[in-house]
């Protein structure tokens, strides 16, 4: 019972997107910080987030960190927020773009996965793109220039009572991206590793930490264990 | 029972070894409880040092600015003022700075790194409140005083170089941070490397 | 050394003529004695103290640093995520500990199933229970609110809005209860103070009562056998051991065991894939905007599942209330002589492995998106819950119970 988990993510993920993230792997996380910075912080926040915890974590010093990664006037204490304002994004997308500080704990690696990898042109949404994961979303695809751009295949589908209806059957590459698409799949993992990470900074903490105190205990449960049994030798 | 006594030895030796062993973890299981009440990285952050523009100060001027939640005073001083420092060095507890309240750099007859700009913690070295900033004062603290600083709460008296007067309850001077001149007219407060 | 044994005594001394710390520690452990035969069941009343002093300390140190404010609440819990210094432990352990306190309640009041623990002369000992089973749920609900999630607000206001249905007052008590029209910062800031002040407060009284009161008439045993029936010459029970040290050092090997099970938790599975912390929470409350699927904690579910199960709004109020009252019954509605499983016949063990089976299945429905399908089982496991209460009566006392020992077996 306590393992039946699909039904709990907040809102259900396409299949066949399955991803392994590792945040142990520090390459991968700072390649996804750069990619997160240079394409989503245009328009998304990560407002529980310090640079400086970035940098200490990630291994970046503070001039990379300064040059590569901060803005303008930002501090290296500074949590990495963004200088649009609500009012405008509302004019921009309809929608005020959420802060992706715990995204990856919400949504979980899956979904972004599938994210990422479904957008696909639709000249009837505002910015010619929809989303087979998030239908309808109000994000442009930014990494269109990466991954290229896709349409929709479509096929028949006759329910019981005979009507048929179309529906998306899987998408085609329309124009290639800078990136072929095993290129383009392994910087979405390097980015997703990394909202992972940002999601919870203090994973490679604790998990560090756990096993010293499961040897710990352990080795005190040794103790316990012959403690008891010296002293119920009396009742026994 | 003739192995008693051994049993006794085997028990009294576990029990000691658990106690140790479970004392020590209960112990270290206290190190999140303390170490959770130190300052966080917000309070880190907010405490990071800052850059104060000092162009705008006036001779015998006092600005006041806020490091790591404390007030920040940045005098500057009138040649007048300056000479009348030695003056007053007999009238002093440490007239010579020598105890630490300053970085190596201000240790000098006007505790400062130039003689014009004191740069201080506002806060009085008995038991931390802020002192006012009296310039004239020959009313309230006698004929002599030559301008400085009293602390309402206990009456602590400083000149002009936050140095302390003898006979009051302050036991030392006050403290100057670290600081460094970024230009003429900019200094940061609190690194005396880098920048802000 | 034996200057300072000396000292000590004499300061021991000095104590006891002013405060009763000798009598207390003997009386209730050193010279309280409890039955040799305790099992594996028995770990569950001693963690569940322990649980609670776990859960009291981490709750103090996040006081600390969190803001009851629908402003500064869901930021704040990131803050102690991130920015404090261990902060991140201290939440994992008392969210983990929430539900490691229901997990240790429920098999502690399972014991008292198996080996009829609430029967005569223990019915206050279970009723008191029953009370800190309440004040638990409540101290989880006001909890709940408080990272001010999405599943945090509408969890809550879910919750509040089943008040609406009690008829005449129902509306007014709703808006009495949020003190807003929904819930709010207002709701926020008063189920803060619940949760920190008000209901620990009520629980560490009623969990001074219950161990009181647990030591009046002493602890039951899988026997269930009274073992003050057969005392030496000094008055000693002869089946009864001094709790202190047999049962402190089989205590410590206990919260040993636990806390190995919890740490791998805290450290390694604190989400439990969205059990223990809900994916849904991690999105801040946002008052216009339902998430697509919300339910309980998982230790309220077995009760939603009967609130669903039945297709009226005060209906599902009402056997909601009951499923959780019935228990403060179970002394007067077991009419058999024989207090533990062992020497019940097979209509009890039957019922009560059906009972099991139906707090589970309802426990998983509650979890569960409605469908035609589920609603239907949870009506039947609603009834099969019920059934075990109402029909107790009958099937205790028809029952086929075998002869008891006078004395305990051993183990």
């Amino acid at each position: 019972m306590l393992f039946a988990t699909a039904s709990f993510a907040a809102g259900s993920t396409l299949a066949g997107y399955h991803m392994k993230v590792d945040t142990s792997d520090i390459k991968s996380l700072q390649r996804g910080a750069r990619i997160f910075v240079n394409y989503c912080m245009g328009c998304h926040s990560a407002a529980y987030m310090r640079y400086n915890r970035l940098g200490k974590d990630l291994g970046i010093t503070e001039e990379v960190l300064k040059s590569n990664f901060m803005f303008g006037t930002d501090k290296p204490g500074d949590t990495m927020n963004i200088a649009m304002r609500k009012s405008d994004a509302l004019g921009f997308f309809g929608i005020a773009p959420p802060d992706l500080s715990v995204i990856a704990r919400s949504r979980g690696v899956d979904w972004l996965y599938g994210y990422f990898m479904t957008f696909y042109s639709d000249p009837a949404k505002p910015f010619g793109v929809n989303n087979l994961q998030f239908k309808d979303v109000a994000m442009p695809h930014v990494l269109w220039e990466l991954q290229g751009t896709h349409k929709p295949v479509y096929k028949t589908v006759t329910h019981k009572d005979g009507t048929e209806v179309e529906v998306i059957d899987g998408l085609e590459q329309v124009s290639p991206g800078k990136l072929t698409p095993e290129e383009y799949k392994a910087t979405i993992h390097d980015l997703i590793n990394f909202l992972v990470y940002l999601s919870e900074p203090a994973k490679l903490q604790r998990q560090k930490i756990g096993i010293w105190v499961i040897i710990y205990l352990l080795s005190f449960l040794v103790l316990a264990y012959l403690l008891k049994n010296e002293y119920w030798k009396d009742i026994n | 029972m003739h192995d008693g006594e051994i049993d006794k030895q085997r028990r009294r030796f576990l029990t000691t070894v658990a106690t140790v062993v479970g004392g020590a973890g209960v112990a270290a299981s206290t190190v999140p409880l303390i170490s959770y009440m130190l300052p966080s990285a917000t309070a880190r952050a907010l405490g990071a040092p800052i850059e104060i523009d000092i162009s705008d100060i006036k001779p015998g001027e006092l600005k006041i600015e806020k490091w790591q939640g404390k007030p920040i005073w940045i005098l500057r001083r009138t040649k007048q003022e300056l000479d009348d420092l030695p003056s007053l060095d007999s009238l002093l507890r440490d007239p010579d700075s020598s105890v630490q309240q300053q970085p190596p750099y201000a240790k000098n007859e006007y505790r400062s790194i130039k003689p014009e700009y004191l740069v201080l913690i506002g806060l009085c070295t008995h038991l931390g409140c802020s002192p006012k900033y009296l310039p004239d004062g020959q009313d309230i603290l006698g004929p002599d005083w030559k301008g400085g600083f009293f602390c309402p709460c206990h009456g602590s008296e400083f000149d002009l170089a936050g140095r302390v007067y003898k006979g009051v309850p302050a036991p030392t001077n006050m403290v100057v941070p670290p600081y460094k001149f970024l230009s003429d007219t900019r200094i940061l407060v609190g690194a005396d490397t880098g920048t802000a | 050394m034996s200057k300072v044994m000396k000292a000590l005594n004499r300061l021991l001394e000095w104590v006891d003529a002013r405060f009763p710390l000798t009598k207390l520690w003997n009386e209730h452990l050193a010279k309280y004695y409890a039955p040799k035969n305790f099992n594996f069941w028995y770990f569950f009343g001693s963690l569940a103290l322990f649980v609670l002093v776990i859960q009291i300390i981490t709750g103090i140190w996040l006081t600390m640093d969190y803001k009851p404010s629908a402003e500064h609440a869901f930021a704040t819990v990131e803050y102690i995520m991130r920015d404090v210094e261990w902060g991140w432990w201290m939440r994992y352990v008392h969210s983990t500990g929430s539900s490691a306190f229901f997990i240790v309640v429920y098999l502690h009041m399972f014991r008292a199933l198996l080996y009829g623990s609430y029967k005569q002369p223990r019915e206050l000992l279970w009723l008191t229970g029953m009370f800190i089973y309440l004040a638990l749920m409540a101290e989880a609900f006001f909890g709940y609110l408080l990272p001010w999630g999405q599943m945090s607000y509408w969890a809550a206001q879910v919750i509040t809005s089943l008040f609406g249905a009690i008829p005449a007052v129902g509306d007014d008590l709703e808006l009495w209860i949020r003190g807003d029209f929904v819930v709010s910062d207002v709701t926020l800031n008063r189920y803060f103070s619940f949760h920190v002040i008000a209901v620990p407060l009520v629980l560490l009284g009623l969990v001074f009562v219950h161990i009181i009161a647990l030591h009046e008439v002493g602890s039951n045993n899988p026997d269930g056998i009274e073992i003050k029936k057969n005392k030496d010459a000094n008055g000693i029970p002869l089946d009864g051991i001094p709790f202190h040290p047999y049962y402190t050092v089989k205590d410590i090997y206990g919260i040993t065991i636990f806390l190995i099970l919890f740490s791998i938790v805290v450290f390694y599975y604190p989400d439990m894939n969205g059990f223990f912390l809900e994916h849904a929470n991690f999105v801040p409350a946002d008052p216009l905007n339902t998430p697509e699927h919300i339910v309980p904690a998982w230790y309220f579910t077995p009760y939603y599942a009967i609130l669903r199960a039945i297709p009226d709004k005060l209906g599902g109020l009402i056997a909601m209330g009951f499923a959780v009252m019935f228990f403060f019954f179970l002394p007067w509605l077991d009419r058999s002589p024989v207090k533990s499983i062992r020497y019940r016949g097979w209509n009890y063990r039957i019922a009560l492995i059906v009972f099991v089976i139906s707090f589970l299945v309802l426990g998983y429905l509650g979890m569960q998106v409605t469908t035609p399908v589920k609603t239907i089982l949870a009506r039947v496991f609603t009834i099969i819950y019920f059934m075990f209460f109402l029909l107790m009566p009958l099937y205790t006392s028809t029952d086929n119970d075998k002869p008891v020992p006078d004395r305990v077996r051993y183990p």
